[in-house]
């Protein structure tokens, strides 16, 4: 029952940010991000399995297993960067917020970049001239 | 992972939010906001603390 837990601190955590965004803003900023890591941890685990059975699949179905670690780490780089601009966006940052999905998209364009070469190159194999 | 963070650092809230009304009515407003300060700084330091846990992390689950 992660789930029953999890609407749990939800809901806990909406009355208390009620009560500290009228009072201490600030507090209620760190409250948020707390929640986010607190949410995070719970579900990392389920994540994390996943991740191994998808990375068990190809090697089994022998794909390069360099694309597979390539869209891993695109998903790292997009959860850490909607984590932060989400709250960003919460505490009235809007500014932060778009430069932070402005560098993220940035970094996952370099990381996707070899994937892109790759398929060009295999283009260029199959029709030669 | 523990959900008592999310009540400790309600309670901090709850607790600076409070004292600084009573200080604001005893006319001691700059006290009451180096409170603010304060409880902001140490809630920082618990929340950096979970930051660094949490990169940890998702370095390892998806190998950045």
């Amino acid at each position: 029952m992660e789930i029953a837990r999890l609407v749990g601190i939800a809901l806990v955590t909406t009355v208390f940010l009620m009560f500290l965004r009228q009072e201490k803003p600030q507090i209620a900023v760190l409250l948020s991000i707390a929640f986010g890591i607190v949410v995070f941890f719970m579900i990392i685990g389920k994540l994390f399995s996943v991740v191994q059975v998808v990375s068990q699949l190809s090697r089994k179905a022998e794909v390069n297993f360099f694309f597979v670690s390539t869209v891993l780490k695109i998903l790292g780089v997009a959860y850490l960067a909607e984590f932060a601009s989400v709250i960003c966006r919460d505490a009235g940052e809007q500014a932060v917020a778009q430069k932070v999905e402005f560098a993220a998209k940035v970094i996952i364009a370099v990381l996707a970049l070899p994937i892109l070469v790759a398929i060009l190159e295999s283009i260029m194999d199959i029709m030669p001239g | 992972m523990d959900t008592a963070i999310i009540f400790k650092i309600a309670g901090i809230g709850i607790l600076i939010s409070v004292l600084s009304i009573v200080l604001k009515q005893a006319q001691k407003e700059e006290q009451a906001q180096m409170l603010t300060l304060a409880g902001v700084i140490v809630v920082l330091i618990i929340l950096v603390q979970l930051l660094s846990q949490l990169f940890t992390m998702v370095r390892t689950v998806f190998d950045l």
